[in-house]
């Protein structure tokens, strides 16, 4: 592995970059900034094929005739994106020799979500052997995917491996030019997970980014694709609890998901970047472009996500209802708390006969944050009896915060029936002193009364991330009520 | 079990209690009765310690516990239960998951292992019985949805499944049918033993027809005008709450 690198290395500085690129290539880094070179650096450095590259510069072209949006309800300083880098080689982890060179800050969390401590070693990159463990329910984990002809590898693998497929499916959901952020993703992805799901196949597992261990380092531009064939049915969990941190301030990743006829797929994402101290400095922008087609009839694809990081999060799951009698659900819980900003919601757009969508919504704002929800509901003239349900609640913890709630319908089509409910609740001192009463402390009162009210959403989620979604809302919440 | 000497307490720089002087030992039931507005609730939210009450005189000891300087969540540990006025809802929290919370955190306070799940089971369907609860309601939201005469009768299942020492029982009866009536009184009279102590805050004699009281105390205007057995309830019925006064007054 190490030699191959560098030999790419030597191979690149010495043809490719003849552009004036000065930058001593053995560092880590590429130099900051966005232009061909750095492109072509990339696409160098992960052996692409000519298709890729070129789709790459493109998409930089298109990028470059963009603006960047300024309607979401987040503020932030201006980002220069010529001062930031593009491109890190996946450096080796630093391994630490014991939990005792970790911060304790973050064993503390990890503590209070109740990671084993072998868990905890492996996070937190510590070097041992027991996890060896892990490594081999992952060896199983992939051969049982293989018997059952699933693809799940990094986007990377499977650029090489499986380029028809991705060749054909790549921007096929978000195309370049939809937004600022997924041009930017389009020209300079770095990687990110693929998976196919063959016709009639039920997946087994959840597949889990988690369990490849290996490719843990994806980046600050991750590019995710699942396809599901006719019939089968996979759920997906992207992220995991453990609070993430990266020097990355600036994320855009892209996930793109395709149902066809009869088939089913469950995204369910739980997001806790980094979101900055107390006072609102540092934290990780999050601008994610995700979005679903569901092309054949009778197919479904359902959005959960639990929304706990980030300084900024500007993030829009959406379902493009093609297929008749397809279904497009979106269950989400926007934790915001300190100076947190969340912008986030969905697009539900109705296309075929008889498709339907389900919207819930709950939002939780504490301390100085904002959280809006975002959401249209477009139902197209070809879209008969389309039908939609709408919730979306506000939870409000002291009187720093806000919520707001920016719903759009579009109705072409009249038989349609498209329902919109919105409430905005404060958590009551009656409600706490209520638990108090019974022996419950505030803090926790506060975090069985926010449980309670994004418990429709946390139903959602498999099993065993429930569970830990439900730790991570009361770490996110510490301290929110004086 | 629990002396309040000359406890003053006010709302919005508004005095509500004036003084309050009452002692209750354990194994007994005490009544309070009074107009609308004497400050009964107040008396049971001061505490409890809802913190929206200023105290500015007067101390509570609590099983020699200075009760005032206890967070509301440890006299509730200690043994302090309240059962609400107005008992109020949790939407998405099952009655069993937070008195699961409610239990576990309490031994968590005395320094006790979190309840085996089986031995709560058996204590939920237990108590259950004992209030004739519909066995629906434990697994429903806390309150939510529930008529008024059920909210009720779920505090005074919250009560049997904590055992509290000291039971306060904020107007209880009030919109209770008759059968429900009884049936509460009933489980109330069968949580009693000689160790733990109930206070009552009632209008109605009625109800002190089931759960007999040693002692009844009048509360008028933030202080307690008179204490008598349970025959000053008859009394109180029949002649209203100006007699009381007239002859408080007098005296
Ligand atoms: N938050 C508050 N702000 C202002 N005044 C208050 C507040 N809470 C209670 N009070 C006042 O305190 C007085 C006593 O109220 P309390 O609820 O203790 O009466 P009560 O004896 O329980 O009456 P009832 O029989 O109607 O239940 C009333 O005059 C009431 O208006
Ligand atoms: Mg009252």
């Amino acid at each position: 592995m190490a030699t191959t690198e560098k030999e790419l290395l030597e191979k690149v500085t010495k043809t490719e970059y003849k552009y004036g690129f000065t930058t001593n290539i053995e560092s880590d880094k590429a130099p900051k900034g966005l232009n061909e070179d750095i492109i072509r650096l990339i696409s160098s450095k992960k052996e692409e094929p000519q298709w890729l590259l070129d789709f790459r510069l493109k998409s930089f072209e298109i990028w470059k005739t963009m603006k960047e949006p300024n309607w979401a309800h987040v503020k932030y300083p201006k980002i220069d994106f010529q001062d930031l880098y593009y491109y890190a080689a996946p450096k080796p982890k630093k391994n630490l020799e014991s939990l005792d060179e970790v911060d304790p800050e973050l064993l503390d969390t990890f503590k209070k979500l109740g990671i084993s401590i072998e868990e905890q070693k492996r996070l937190s990159g510590v070097a041992v052997d027991i996890v060896m463990d892990s490594v081999s329910v992952a060896t199983t984990f992939t051969k049982t995917l293989k018997e059952k002809g699933i693809i799940f590898c990094s986007m990377g693998e499977a650029v090489k491996n499986y380029p028809e497929l991705i060749q054909e499916h790549l921007a096929s959901v978000v195309p370049v030019k939809d937004n600022f952020y997924a041009a930017l993703n389009s020209a300079v992805f770095t990687d990110g997970s693929f998976c196919y799901i063959p016709k009639g196949v039920r997946c087994p597992m959840e597949l889990s980014t988690y369990f490849r261990i290996n490719e843990s380092n994806t980046g600050q531009f991750e590019r995710t694709l699942v396809i599901a064939d006719e019939d089968s049915y996979v759920s997906y969990l992207e992220g995991c609890t453990a609070p993430m941190r990266d020097e990355n301030q600036l994320h855009a990743a892209v996930v793109e998901l395709k149902a066809a006829k009869g088939a089913e797929i469950k995204y369910s994402t739980v997001q806790n970047w980094y979101p900055g101290d107390k006072n609102g400095k540092g934290g990780i922008y999050n601008f994610v472009t995700k979005r679903g087609i569901c092309e054949g009839d009778h197919s479904k694809i359902s959005w959960t996500q639990v929304e706990t990081g980030s300084a900024i999060t500007w993030k829009y799951p959406s379902c493009i209802l093609k297929g008749n009698h397809s279904i497009g659900e979106f269950y989400s819980v926007a934790v915001t708390n300190n100076h947190q900003q969340a912008d986030t919601g969905t697009k539900m757009i109705h296309i075929g006969k008889n498709t339907k969508s389900t919207i819930i919504s709950k939002g939780v704002s504490a301390g100085f944050s904002n959280n809006s929800y975002r959401g249209l509901v477009r139902i197209n003239k070809s879209a008969t009896n389309a039908r939609n349900f709408s919730q979306c609640d506000s939870l409000l913890m002291g009187d720093q915060c806000g919520a707001h709630t920016f719903p759009y319908i579009e109705t072409e089509n009249s038989s349609a029936q498209v329902e919109h409910e919105a409430t905005t609740s404060k958590i009551g001192e009656d409600q706490i002193f209520y638990c108090n009463q019974r022996g419950i402390a505030t803090e926790k009162a506060i975090n069985l009364i926010v449980n309670g009210y994004a418990k429709e959403v946390l139903n959602k989620l498999p099993m065993e991330f429930a569970v830990e979604a439900q730790k991570l809302l009361e770490i996110s919440l510490e301290g929110s009520v004086g | 079990m629990l002396q309040i000497k000359n406890l003053e307490a006010s709302i919005e720089e508004k005095q509500i209690l004036k003084g309050i002087n009452l002692e209750i030992k354990r194994g007994e039931v005490h009544a309070i009765m009074g107009p609308n507005g004497s400050g009964k609730s107040t008396l049971a939210s001061v505490l409890a310690g809802k913190e929206d009450y200023e105290v500015t005189n007067g101390s509570v000891l609590f099983e020699g516990k200075e009760l005032l300087e206890l967070a509301p969540e440890d006299r509730a540990a200690e043994g302090l239960f309240l059962a609400f006025q107005y008992p109020v809802e949790i939407p998405g929290v099952s009655n069993i998951n937070f008195l699961k919370t409610a239990i576990n955190s309490i031994r968590e306070y005395k320094g006790m292992q979190p309840i085996p799940a089986k031995e709560f089971l058996a204590k939920v369907k237990e108590k259950k019985e004992l209030v004739e609860l519909q066995s629906t309601l434990t697994n429903r939201s806390v309150n939510e949805g529930f008529s008024g005469g059920e909210k009720k009768r779920n505090e005074i299942f919250q009560m049997a499944m904590l055992n509290p020492k000291l039971a306060i029982l904020d107007e209880t009866d009030s919109g209770l049918d008759i059968d429900a009536l009884r049936i509460v009184a009933n489980g109330v009279n069968k949580l009693k033993t000689k160790d733990n102590a109930v206070l009552l805050i009632t209008h109605y004699q009625r109800l002190l027809d089931y759960i007999v009281p040693d002692f009844v105390h009048v509360l008028y205007q933030g202080r307690i005008i008179k204490t008598g057995g349970k025959e000053l309830a008859l009394e109180l019925e029949e002649k209203g709450y100006d007699w009381i006064q007239e002859t408080e007054v007098s005296a």
